[in-house]
């Protein structure tokens, strides 16, 4: 359903990712995995059109994407959960959530919506009053992951929604887009956490510095040599 | 004496507190300071006063035109002038709309004359309450209570719609609301014409009472920075409680030290808080 093609991408025309090619297909879980300023946050950056390729293509569900301005595409179906989360500090966790649905225009729709993630963040639900600034990092990057929901994604893109977590919260961010995942929504992962990321992925690939160096399943990259000499350190 | 020089001060800070919150949100949504609000206000004044003069309308009657006019004024204001210098660095969107507002000023002068004019005779002309010794003229009540309903009805409409939403989402990061689906162009557009409605709805309530001239926005702008300041920028009620105080403050001061010092009060306390509270009296 996403196919990037030979993207190359970067800042005032300096590319810090070249001709990277990559594809996530109708219900797939796939991770991008490489370490700290590889160009993971660039490519999600770029497929949800804040950032204009320099060059290659972007295309979602058969429609070239990359010449979009974002709030276009999130309309298509693509939400994506930036890093260091950004919620809306200032504004209340309810809020934050209409804000993820701002394109839908039903209200009812939206309220099914709403009553759905209080579902899957029974927490939320708790805080729905609170702003988001006073939520402790888990809840922000929990009500970062429902507020992309609200948008009712067929995509959703996801960058490092461990980093900053204590262990027990990562697993449980791992339970809820594998959950996410199994509902139909296809997702897109970048992470740090290689061993996690590849872990609960169908597919992955191995960025180090702007260049995709290895791909194949979770399992093949989780054996090959170069993940386990550049990331396990083995 | 006292109560009627309070109530003087309360009532002209009102009106006050109305032209800040223009001012504050598209500081608070944009960081930028229009310099051009005082002359939007003026364009307010003359908008009101030329449909009094040409076509004998109320000000009343006007006002939802001056609305009309000074949003739109406020839309392209961003679009010709401040959509162009957004990005650029340090002061140049300051020195862009500190631009615009001598260019308007000056486009009023050679259109209209320096000359002074004045509303003579309106629905509210000259009416007033009179409890006790305490006399409260209806121009300056309507005037207040008008700005305040205004207020009122833009803090709602921030908190409560989903088009306000969207300005806050905006203000908190741009580009986080625009991966919501915030098409954040509009927003800035949009933001712009509710600060000309604020000054618009202020414009045509003062225009009862106060002269009309190119200058006649310019203290207004003054007081409204200030205000703005002293309620923290971006805050609306802010605005709104430091618009109330430097109303009180000039009346006090102009009664107690003599009318030539009215302003200077509502600076020293500007310099005053700004140096003890850097970002007002009720930011953190
Ligand atoms: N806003 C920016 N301006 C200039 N360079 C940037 C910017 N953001 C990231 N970079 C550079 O691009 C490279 C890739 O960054 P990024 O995509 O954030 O990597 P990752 O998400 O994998 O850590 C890094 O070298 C980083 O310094
Ligand atoms: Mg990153």
């Amino acid at each position: 359903m996403l196919k990037v093609n030979k993207l190359t991408a970067g800042y005032d025309n300096v590319p810090v990712v070249f001709d990277v090619s990559l594809e996530v297909r109708e219900g797939e879980l796939v991770s991008v995995v490489g370490s700290n300023g590889a160009g993971k946050t660039t490519i999600l950056r770029a497929i949800s059109g804040l950032l204009k390729p320099i060059s290659g293509s972007i295309e979602f569900m058969g429609k070239r994407i990359d010449k979009l301005p974002a709030h276009e595409i999130v309309k298509l179906g693509i939400a994506h959960v930036p890093e260091g989360r950004h919620i809306f500090g200032k504004m209340s966790v309810r809020d934050n959530l209409l804000m993820g649905a701002y394109a839908i225009e039903d209200d009812a729709e939206v309220n099914r919506l709403l009553d759905r993630v209080y579902e899957i963040f029974p927490v939320l639900k708790e805080r729905e009053k609170q702003k988001g600034e006073t939520m402790s990092g888990g809840e922000q990057q929990m009500l970062a992951i429902a507020r992309a929901l609200m948008a009712k994604p067929k995509l959703l893109l996801v960058d490092e929604m461990s980093l900053g977590l204590m262990p027990l919260m990562v697993d449980k961010a791992l339970d809820v887009l594998k959950h996410v995942n199994k509902t139909g929504v296809a997702v897109l992962m970048v992470e740090q956490k290689v061993q996690e990321a590849l872990e609960i992925a169908d597919r992955g690939y191995i960025l180090q510095t702007g260049k995709i160096v290895a791909q194949g399943t979770g399992q093949e990259l989780l054996g090959s040599e170069l993940v386990k000499q550049a990331y396990m350190g083995m | 004496m006292l109560l009627q020089v309070l109530l003087t001060g309360v009532l002209i800070g009102s009106v006050y507190s109305l032209v800040a919150v223009g001012l504050t949100l598209v500081w608070g949504l944009m960081d930028i300071i229009n310099f051009a609000h005082g002359e939007f206000l003026m364009i307010s004044m003359y908008t009101t006063f030329w449909l009094y003069a040409l076509l004998k309308f109320d000000p009343l009657a006007s006002l939802p035109i001056a609305v009309g006019v000074v949003a739109l004024v406020g839309v392209l204001t961003y679009k010709l002038v401040v959509k162009r210098v957004a990005n650029a660095p340090g002061l140049m969107a300051l020195l862009a709309t500190f631009g615009l507002s001598l260019f308007i000023r000056n486009l009023a002068q050679f259109l209209w004359s320096p000359n002074y004019r004045f509303v003579s005779e309106s629905l509210l002309t000259d009416k007033r309450f009179i409890i006790g010794d305490l006399i409260i003229g209806l121009p300056q009540l309507v005037a207040a209570v008008g700005s305040f309903a205004m207020t009122l009805i833009i803090a709602l409409l921030i908190k409560k719609t989903k088009t306000g939403r969207a300005i806050q989402a905006t203000a908190q990061s741009k580009d986080i609301a625009e991966l919501m689906g915030v098409n954040t162009e509009r927003i800035y557009a949009i933001t712009f014409a509710i600060s000309g409605a604020c000054v618009g709805v202020a414009g045509a309530l003062l225009a009862n009472t106060f002269p009309v001239y190119p200058e006649c926005g310019a203290m207004y702008g003054l007081l409204a920075f200030v205000i703005v300041a002293l309620g923290g920028f971006g805050n609306i009620w802010g605005a709104f409680y430091a618009g109330i105080l430097i109303g009180l403050a000039e009346t006090l001061g102009g009664f107690y030290l003599g009318t030539q010092f009215k302003y200077a009060i509502a600076f020293l306390i500007y310099l005053l808080v700004l140096q003890f509270r850097p970002k007002g009296l009720f930011g953190w």
